[in-house]
């Protein structure tokens, strides 16, 4: 029977393939997305680290700027972002952040430059928020094309290489973080050599139509199997990678979050972009808290809102994330700790359902990344 | 006389004996996805019916579980803690949570049977 309210929720342009592969259907940012497959989450998330998985993230904001007449797109963009646009050469991928006044983070995105343009993939949460703040403070310079009806497949996992490659034999010497136009059963599309799961493989973002095509084609090599939203969070949380609304948001600065890499050498020394202040003062003494990881004792899992606990039993902190790492066989949680706690080694203690658990902060990835870098 | 009865939580006990032994349902552990961890209550601990006594933590979220009836835990399966995927492989056979020594058999009348326990589950499809 059909939920009312799913009538409102958007839909992707893999919708009824979803439907047809059996997927577990839930609301997510506006849409109607697929949890899970009936292989489950857990299979899903270990097909994936084990073969290749295949995940809709169609939902994901892209637009596409380009630069006006006399005017320089990326240097634009440096406005809105700490991260290194200009030193992009074409081809190039790189992560970074929308930041507000205050240092907080209003999302993160990838940013690739083909040459002509620059693409960006922003949150689903976010991306009307995005393109309006990216039209209020750049429509002076760059031509500004939301592109949300386009389809982005992630195409994860060590025998992703492989798959893509028979279709189109080029992405096999691309690099982690590059993109290329590359011409997949006939059609255009534009392929990233990254991903949200901390291994290898490769997000293709293809025209709507022919999404689901291209779908199906790459479904149909024995090694593929659909992946929805449950093993993508458990993946990318055993990958120490930040969910936005979760483990970063407007309260949150880079600093605090640990993606100083992120930030440009010479926008450290420079700035230039919003809250350039306190970030840059943080870099250089310290944010007074910090994101980590941690490893619960036993098997019990620490949720997000978790109290992070001395051991005087004073609050020091919150779990961002937590849950069941497959591939760790074991619970895992990132959250905030003050940055006296946050040394890796430290024993914490986690606050689940009344009862402390023991908690060790280790260092991030839980589970090593395994992109190609040639 | 072997009775089993179902709650509006997807509990069901079987009761033999005096004794009721208690898990969750097919569709509940359908509902739950994965399961990844259980916490079962300890063996001789005094639990009041509609207490929560164990956890169940599967890949999406936590959940309670609440006794059917008042009584003393007299056993509890401790396999699933290395095993916490027999809740779905089995919810009605190896993936059973704990025993309980009924003190109270009346509270059993509340309870539905199976042909009412299959209606409720087609009524929230």
């Amino acid at each position: 029977m059909a939920d009312p309210a799913s009538d409102s929720l958007k839909r992707t342009p893999l919708h009824a393939l979803h439907v047809a592969l059996g997927a577990k259907l839930v609301p997510f940012a506006g849409y109607d997305m697929p949890v899970q497959f009936p292989m489950g989450i857990l299979n899903e998330h270990l097909h994936t680290r084990r073969a290749a998985g295949l995940f809709d993230v169609s939902h994901m904001g892209q637009i596409r700027l380009t630069a006006k007449p006399g005017k320089n797109a990326a240097a634009a963009v440096e406005r809105l972002v700490p991260g290194d646009i200009a030193g992009l050469q074409p081809g190039q991928m790189r992560y970074t952040q929308l930041t507000n006044a205050a240092g907080g983070i209003l999302d993160d995105l990838m940013v690739t430059s083909t040459g002509d343009h620059l693409l960006l993939v922003v949150n689903a949460a976010c991306k009307d928020a995005d393109l309006a703040h990216i039209r209020q403070h750049l429509s002076d310079d760059v031509e500004i094309e939301p592109m949300f009806a386009r389809g982005l497949l992630a195409l994860q996992g060590p025998d992703a290489a492989d798959v893509l490659g028979r279709q189109a034999p080029q992405v096999r010497a691309m690099t982690f973080m590059t993109g290329s136009f590359v011409m997949i059963d006939g059609v255009e599309c534009y392929v990233t050599r990254s991903g949200y799961t901390g291994c290898d493989g490769y997000e293709i973002s293809t025209p709507a139509e022919a999404a689901e095509r291209i779908a199906r084609l790459l479904l149909a090599d024995d090694r593929v199997k659909p992946i929805g939203l449950g093993a993508r969070d458990s993946l990318r949380l055993e990958a120490g990678l930040c969910l936005y609304g979760h483990d970063i948001d407007t309260a949150t600065t880079p600093v605090e979050a640990g993606l100083v890499w992120s930030i440009g050498k010479e926008r450290r020394a420079k700035g230039g972009f919003p809250g350039d202040e306190i970030i840059i003062r943080q870099i250089a003494s310290g944010a007074p808290r910090r994101r980590v990881g941690l490893r619960p004792e036993g098997r019990t899992i620490a949720r997000e809102g978790t109290e992070i606990i001395d051991a005087a039993g004073a609050v020091v902190g919150k779990v961002t994330s937590g849950g069941f790492g497959p591939s760790l066989n074991g619970p895992l949680a990132m959250g905030y700790v003050d940055r006296a706690q946050a040394a890796s080694g430290t024993k914490l203690a986690l606050r689940v359902r009344g009862k402390p658990v023991t908690a060790e902060i280790v260092p991030m990835p839980f589970v090593k990344h395994t992109y190609w870098r040639g | 006389m072997t009775t089993v009865k179902y709650t509006e939580e997807h509990e069901w006990i079987r009761i033999e004996n005096g004794v009721g032994t208690v898990g969750i349902t097919d569709y509940a552990q359908e509902q739950l996805g994965d399961v990844v961890f259980v916490e079962v209550p300890e063996v001789g601990r005094t639990i009041a019916k509609g207490e929560a006594v164990a956890v169940v933590e599967s890949v999406k979220a936590a959940s309670d579980i609440y006794t059917p009836v008042s009584g003393e835990v007299v056993a509890a399966n401790s396999a699933l803690a290395d095993a916490p995927g027999d809740v779905n492989l089995e919810p009605t056979g190896k993936g059973w949570f704990f025993m309980v020594r009924l003190a109270d058999p009346s509270e059993l009348d509340g309870l539905m049977d199976q042909a009412k326990y299959d209606a409720f589950v087609k009524s929230l499809a």
